[in-house]
C-alpha cells in the first residue's frame, strides 16, 4: 500500500497541476458583448500587427502593472472586487470613454505626487485605495502636471531624477498612452460618432470648396468653412497623438493608417476607408449598450477582413491564445511548488517528495518550453530578442541544466536549481514586461536572425550556466553553514557539479562573446570596441577562466571553488543588467530604476554569502558535526 | 639559476591567475570610466596603454596604478607561449587545452596587429556626390593649398606657442600657433553685441567667435578642432587667422544655418553660413595660399557615388527598420563600373577595404525639411580581420574537445558505479 502510494503520488500530483494549467486555458464564453472576438481584431501598434487583446494587456501593464483592471481596488481580495478583462477595458476607452474615464486604471505610488495632484488618500468608505486613480481624478490638475513634467524634462537627465520626478514623468507617459487609445477609433470628445462621421462626409465637398475659395481670397461659405475646419482640428489632434494604426490597408501593398490621418486625408479628396465606418458602427452600438447590433457589426467587420487579412487574423488569434495561456506565469507557480517540495526532501530525505518535485519541475519546464517556442513562432525570431526574453531564456536554460544534474545525481539539488532559477528569472521577466510590448520590433542593426540565433543564444546560455554554478554554490553554503545536511558525499558531488558547469559556462560565454565580436566586425567593421556590454561579457569569460586556472593550479579546493562560483553570480548580473544602467554604449537599452535597487541588493546578498563561505570550517554546522 | 627563475616565473599558473584577475579589474574600471571619460579617451587611457596611472571609479578620481591593456596582453601572451614551450606534451588528453590556448594566443596577437595596423576612416556624402577619398573621424590636419601643391600639417604638431619654420613645413613662411582647441564651439558675432575682441584679425574670425569645448564623450559625436595661427613672412608678419573644421563641413554649416534661421530669418542665416564656409587665403610673393583645417584624408584609386540613401522605420513608429546606401562603384584602373547596395550587416568588401553603413540622414523627416539625403560609410582597412574568426574557431574546438573528455569520462564513471 505504502509502496503504491510512493510510486504513484508524484505523477498524480503532476497530473493535478497539469489539469489546473489546462483548466485555465479555457476562456469563459462572453455573456453579452463578444469581447473575445473584439480582442482578436488586428491593429498595428509598436510597428507590428497585433490583436487588440495584446494592445489592451500591454497598455494596462504600463498603466497599472497588471493585465486586468480591478474596478473596486479599495476592497480586499476576499470581498470579491469586480475585475474586468483588458479587452473590456479597452473597448470602453476606445468607444465609450465617458465610462472609462471614471475607472481607476492608473497606479500612482509616490506620496509626494499624490499630494501634488490633490488626490484622495486611502479611504475605503470613499472608494479609494490610495494607489489607483481614474482619468477624471487627474483632470483638474492636468495642466499643472504638464508644466511640472516639462520643467523636469528640460532641467534634468533621467539618471539624476528623484522618485517624485520619476513619478511625474511616468504618470505623464501613462496618461499619454491612455489618450492615444482614446483617440484611436474616434475623437475623444465624440458624441454620437456615427452621426458626426456621416455629417462630416456630407460636408466635405462644401467645406473643401469653402477653404479653396477662402485661400483664393474669394467669397466663401462661412458656416461650412468654420464647421469644416473645426472637424479637421479634431482629426489633426487625433493623428498628432500618434495612436495605434487601427485601419487595415485597402490593398495588400498599402500601409496601415490612423483614423485621424485617414480623416484628414479625406478632406483632400481621398475616400474614407471603410474600417472607419465599421468602427463607428461598433462604437455606436457599444455606447448604447446594444449587444445584438454590436456583435453583428463585429461579425460584419471580421468577415470583411477575411479576404485580405486571413493571415493577420490567424496570427492575432494565435497571439490572443498565447496571452490567455500565460505560460510563464503558470510555470512560475509550479516552479515555486516544486522548489519547496525539493527543499523539504533534503531534510527528511524522502524519496517521494524528491520525485514529486522532479515531476513538477518536468511539468513546469514543459510549459516554459511551450511558451518559449510559441513566442519564437509568433515573432518569427530566435528565442532572445530583448532583455525580457533573455530572462525567459536564461531561466529555461538553467532549468534544463538542473534537470540534467538531477538525472545524474538524484539528490534533489538539480530540482532546486531548476525551480529556483526558473522562478527568479520568470519574476524578473514579469517585471521587465511592465515596460510595454515584449514583442517589439528589432532595430535595424539587430535585424538579423543569424546573429541573434548564434551570438545572443550562446551568450545567454553562458549567463544561464554561470548562474547555475553560482546557485549550486549558494546551496553548498546554506546547507553547509546552517544545516547538518551537507555530508561529505553531497559536498563532493556539489563541487563536481560546480566545476563541470563552470567548464560549460566558459565554453558558451567565450564563444558567445567572440561571436558578438564577429557580428560587430560584420556590421561596424571593428571586432572589439570596449563597449560596456562587450566588456561585461568579457569579464564573465575571464572570471570563469580564472576559476578554472585557480582550480588546476590547486590554489583553491572545494570551498574556494564554491566561493568563486558565487562571484560568478555578481559578474553575470553586472553584465546582464549593470552595464545597461551606465546609460552609455551601444547596448544601453532597457533601463529601469527599480532594477538598479534590486541589482545592488543582489550583489550585496552575494557578497554576504561569500563572507559566509569564508567562515572557518568549525563554524559550519555540517563540518563541525562531520568531525565528530 | 636566474634563467630558471625567469622561466619558472613566466610558466607559472600563478602568473596566469594574477594576470586574469588584473584583467577583470582593468576591464571593470575601464567600463565604469566610460561614463566620465568617454569611450575614446577610455580606450587610450586604460586599454591601449602599458601603465594606467590614476583611474576614475564611480565618478571619483583615485590615485591608483594599474597594468594597462598592452602590458596585460603581452604578459599573458608570454605566459602562454612559455608554458607551451616548456610544458608541451602531445597527448590526446591535452589536445583540447592546446587548441584553446593556441586560439587565445591568435586572438591576442590579432588584436595587437589590428591595433597597430587597422585604419578607420569615414566617407560622408549626399545623394549624387562622388568621393574618391575617405576621412578620419578623429585626426585632423592643417592644409595649405597653392595651385596643385598641398602641404598638410598634422593637428598633433599644432602646439600653442610653437613656431613651425619654413624648413619644417616647406612653406615660404612660418606658422606660429597661437592656440589650438581639440574641440570647439562657434557662435556668430552679432554686429551690435561684440563684447570681446575677435580671436584673430582676419577672415572668418571677424564674423565668428570660436571657443574651446571639453572633448566629446560619446562615439556618435565628433570633436571639431579650431586653431588660431599667425603667418610670418621673412621680415613681416602676414596676419592671423582662425582655422576651424566648422568651416569645412557642409552639413555642419547647414545645421548652423538652420539653427539661426528661426532667430534672424532664412536669408540672413544663409549669408552667415556662407561667411563661415568661405575659403580663407593670403598672398605671398605672388603665390596664393588657401588654408583650412580638415580631417586627415585617405585617397582611394576608385570612387563611390551615392545614388540613393534609404532609411525606413516600422509603421507608425520611429524605430529604425533599415538603413541602406545604393552606390556606384567606379574604378578607372580595372574599368569596373557597377552598382552596389550597402546596408547594416551587409558591408562592401573591396580592394582590401570594407565599407560599412554607419550613419544616415534620410527618410521622411529629412525629405520634409527639404534636405538632400546623405549617408556616412565607415571605411575600415584591417589586414588581420580574419584572425578573430580563426581564433574563435580554435578556442571553441578546443573547449568542446576538453569538455567532451570530461563529460565522457564522467558518464562512464557513473555508469560503472
Amino acid at each position: 500500500m505504502k509502496q503504491t502510494f510512493q510510486k504513484w503520488f508524484p505523477p498524480c500530483l503532476m497530473l493535478v497541476m497539469a489539469m489546473w494549467f489546462f483548466g485555465n486555458l479555457r476562456t469563459p464564453p462572453d455573456k453579452d458583448f463578444a469581447f473575445t472576438e473584439f480582442g482578436q481584431l488586428p491593429v498595428t501598434a509598436n510597428g507590428r500587427v497585433q490583436p487588440l487583446d495584446s494592445l489592451a494587456r500591454n497598455a494596462l501593464l504600463q498603466l497599472r502593472e497588471k493585465q486586468t483592471l480591478n474596478l473596486e481596488p479599495w476592497k480586499e481580495w476576499n470581498e470579491n472586487p469586480k475585475i474586468i478583462s483588458a479587452t473590456e477595458w479597452l473597448a470602453n476607452v476606445m468607444m465609450n470613454p465617458v465610462v472609462a474615464d471614471g475607472w481607476p486604471c492608473f497606479r500612482v505610488d509616490n506620496p509626494d505626487l499624490i499630494s501634488f495632484l490633490k488626490l484622495p488618500e486611502k479611504n475605503s468608505a470613499q472608494h479609494c485605495d490610495g494607489k489607483h486613480y481614474s482619468w477624471n481624478q487627474f483632470a483638474p490638475m492636468l495642466e499643472a502636471l504638464d508644466r511640472e513634467n516639462t520643467r523636469i524634462q528640460t532641467n534634468s537627465l533621467p539618471s539624476d531624477r528623484n522618485a517624485y520626478e520619476n513619478g511625474v514623468v511616468k504618470l505623464r507617459e501613462r496618461l499619454g498612452v491612455y489618450q492615444q487609445l482614446k483617440n484611436s477609433v474616434q475623437p475623444e470628445n465624440a458624441g454620437d460618432w456615427k452621426q458626426e462621421l456621416a455629417d462630416y462626409e456630407k460636408l466635405i465637398p462644401a467645406g473643401a470648396a469653402a477653404v479653396r475659395a477662402q485661400q483664393a481670397g474669394e467669397k466663401y461659405d462661412e458656416p461650412a468653412f468654420n464647421q469644416f475646419l473645426g472637424e479637421l482640428e479634431r482629426f489633426d489632434f487625433m493623428s498628432r497623438l500618434e495612436p495605434p494604426l487601427v485601419l487595415p490597408p485597402q490593398n495588400p501593398s498599402g500601409d496601415w493608417q490612423r483614423t485621424g490621418t485617414a480623416l484628414l486625408n479625406s478632406a483632400k479628396g481621398e475616400p474614407i476607408p471603410p474600417a472607419v465606418q465599421n468602427y463607428a458602427t461598433l462604437a455606436g452600438a457599444f455606447k448604447n449598450g446594444d449587444v445584438a447590433s454590436f456583435n453583428s457589426a463585429l461579425a460584419d467587420y471580421r468577415s470583411s477582413l477575411v479576404p485580405n487579412f486571413s493571415r493577420a487574423m490567424a496570427h492575432a488569434r494565435a497571439e490572443v491564445f498565447f496571452n490567455q495561456m500565460e505560460p510563464f506565469y503558470n510555470a512560475m507557480v509550479i516552479y515555486v511548488l516544486a522548489g519547496l517540495l525539493a527543499i523539504f526532501s533534503w531534510f527528511n530525505l524522502s524519496e517521494t517528495l524528491r520525485r514529486s518535485a522532479v515531476w513538477l519541475v518536468g511539468l513546469a519546464f514543459a510549459i516554459h518550453t511551450t511558451g518559449l517556442i510559441y513566442r519564437m513562432v509568433l515573432e518569427g525570431r530566435p528565442p532572445v530578442t530583448n532583455l525580457y526574453s533573455s530572462a525567459i531564456f536564461i531561466g529555461w536554460g538553467a532549468c534544463l541544466l538542473g534537470i540534467i544534474l538531477e538525472k545524474f545525481y538524484k539528490n534533489g539539488i538539480g530540482a532546486v536549481v531548476s525551480s529556483g532559477i526558473g522562478f527568479i528569472t520568470l519574476i524578473i521577466a514579469h517585471h521587465l514586461a511592465l515596460e510595454g510590448d515584449t514583442m517589439e520590433m528589432m532595430r535595424a542593426v539587430l535585424d538579423t536572425n543569424f546573429w541573434l540565433a548564434t551570438h545572443v543564444v550562446a551568450v545567454t546560455t553562458g549567463y544561464a550556466s554561470t548562474f547555475v554554478a553560482g546557485f549550486l554554490a549558494l546551496i553548498y553554503i546554506v546547507r553547509g553553514v546552517f544545516t547538518k545536511t551537507l555530508d561529505e558525499a553531497t559536498g563532493k558531488s556539489l563541487a563536481r557539479m560546480i566545476y563541470g558547469i563552470v567548464c560549460f559556462a566558459t565554453l558558451f560565454s567565450f564563444v558567445g562573446t567572440v561571436l558578438g565580436g564577429i557580428w560587430a566586425d560584420q556590421s561596424w567593421g571593428r571586432f572589439w570596441g570596449w563597449d560596456p556590454k562587450e566588456n561585461g561579457a568579457l569579464i564573465i569569460v575571464l572570471w570563469n577562466a580564472l576559476i578554472l586556472h585557480l582550480r588546476w593550479g590547486g590554489m583553491i579546493r572545494e570551498r574556494g571553488l564554491v566561493v568563486c562560483a558565487i562571484g560568478g553570480n555578481i559578474v553575470t548580473s553586472w553584465s546582464w543588467f549593470g552595464v545597461n544602467m551606465l546609460g552609455i554604449g551601444l547596448h544601453s537599452y532597457g533601463f529601469t530604476e527599480a532594477a538598479f535597487k534590486w541589482l545592488v541588493l543582489f550583489v550585496v546578498s552575494q557578497l554576504g554569502f561569500i563572507t559566509l563561505g569564508l567562515l572557518p570550517a568549525k563554524m559550519w554546522k555540517s563540518f563541525s558535526t562531520r568531525a565528530n | 639559476m636566474l634563467i630558471k627563475k625567469i622561466i619558472r616565473f613566466f610558466t607559472s599558473l600563478k602568473l596566469t591567475v594574477t594576470l586574469l584577475a588584473f584583467s577583470i579589474v582593468l576591464v571593470f574600471i575601464g567600463t565604469l570610466a566610460q561614463v566620465d571619460e568617454g569611450l575614446y579617451a577610455t580606450q587610450s587611457h586604460y586599454f591601449r596603454q602599458w601603465l594606467v596611472v590614476g583611474v576614475h571609479f564611480f565618478g571619483r578620481q583615485i590615485p591608483l596604478i594599474l597594468p594597462g591593456g598592452y602590458l596585460l596582453g603581452t604578459l599573458l601572451l608570454a605566459n602562454l607561449l612559455a608554458a607551451h614551450i616548456y610544458r608541451f606534451q602531445l597527448s590526446t588528453k591535452k589536445i583540447g587545452i592546446q587548441l584553446t590556448h593556441a586560439g587565445v594566443m591568435l586572438l591576442l596577437v590579432g588584436q595587437l596587429v589590428t591595433d597597430m595596423l587597422a585604419r578607420e576612416t569615414q566617407m560622408n556624402f549626399a545623394e549624387g556626390e562622388t568621393r574618391n577619398y575617405s576621412e578620419s573621424a578623429t585626426d585632423y590636419e592643417l592644409i595649405f593649398v597653392n595651385g596643385d601643391e598641398v602641404t598638410a600639417i598634422p593637428a598633433k604638431m599644432l602646439k600653442p606657442g610653437d613656431v613651425l619654420t619654413p624648413e619644417k613645413t616647406g612653406l615660404p613662411f612660418a606658422v606660429r600657433v597661437k592656440s589650438f582647441w581639440k574641440n570647439s564651439d562657434v557662435t556668430f558675432r552679432a554686429p551690435m553685441m561684440q563684447n570681446a575682441p575677435p580671436v584673430a584679425s582676419n577672415g572668418v574670425a571677424l564674423n565668428f567667435d570660436f571657443r574651446a569645448l571639453p572633448d566629446e564623450k560619446t562615439t556618435d559625436r565628433k570633436n571639431i578642432p579650431t586653431a588660431v595661427i599667425e603667418l610670418l613672412g621673412q621680415n613681416t608678419p602676414l596676419g592671423d587667422w582662425a582655422v576651424s573644421d566648422w568651416s569645412g563641413d557642409a552639413p555642419m554649416a547647414a545645421g548652423l544655418q538652420e539653427s539661426y534661421a528661426e532667430q534672424i530669418g532664412p536669408a540672413m542665416a544663409q549669408k552667415i553660413a556662407s561667411q563661415l564656409t568661405a575659403p580663407q587665403s593670403m598672398e605671398i610673393d605672388d603665390k596664393k595660399f588657401t588654408f583650412s583645417m580638415r580631417p586627415v584624408r585617405v585617397s582611394h584609386p576608385f570612387s563611390l557615388t551615392l545614388l540613393k540613401a534609404t532609411h525606413t522605420v516600422y509603421a507608425g513608429t520611429d524605430i529604425p527598420k533599415d538603413f541602406r546606401s545604393r552606390v556606384q562603384l567606379q574604378n578607372p584602373k580595372t574599368g569596373e563600373n557597377r552598382e552596389v547596395e550597402i546596408s547594416m550587416n551587409h558591408p562592401l568588401r573591396y580592394d582590401g577595404l570594407t565599407f560599412y553603413q554607419y550613419q544616415m540622414s534620410a527618410g521622411e523627416m529629412v525629405e520634409r525639411a527639404g534636405q538632400t539625403p546623405s549617408s556616412v560609410l565607415q571605411v575600415v582597412h584591417n589586414p588581420s580581420w580574419l584572425t578573430p574568426y580563426i581564433g574563435c574557431g580554435l578556442v571553441a574546438a578546443g573547449l568542446v574537445t576538453q569538455f567532451m573528455f570530461h563529460l565522457v569520462g564522467f558518464i562512464s564513471k557513473r555508469k560503472t558505479k
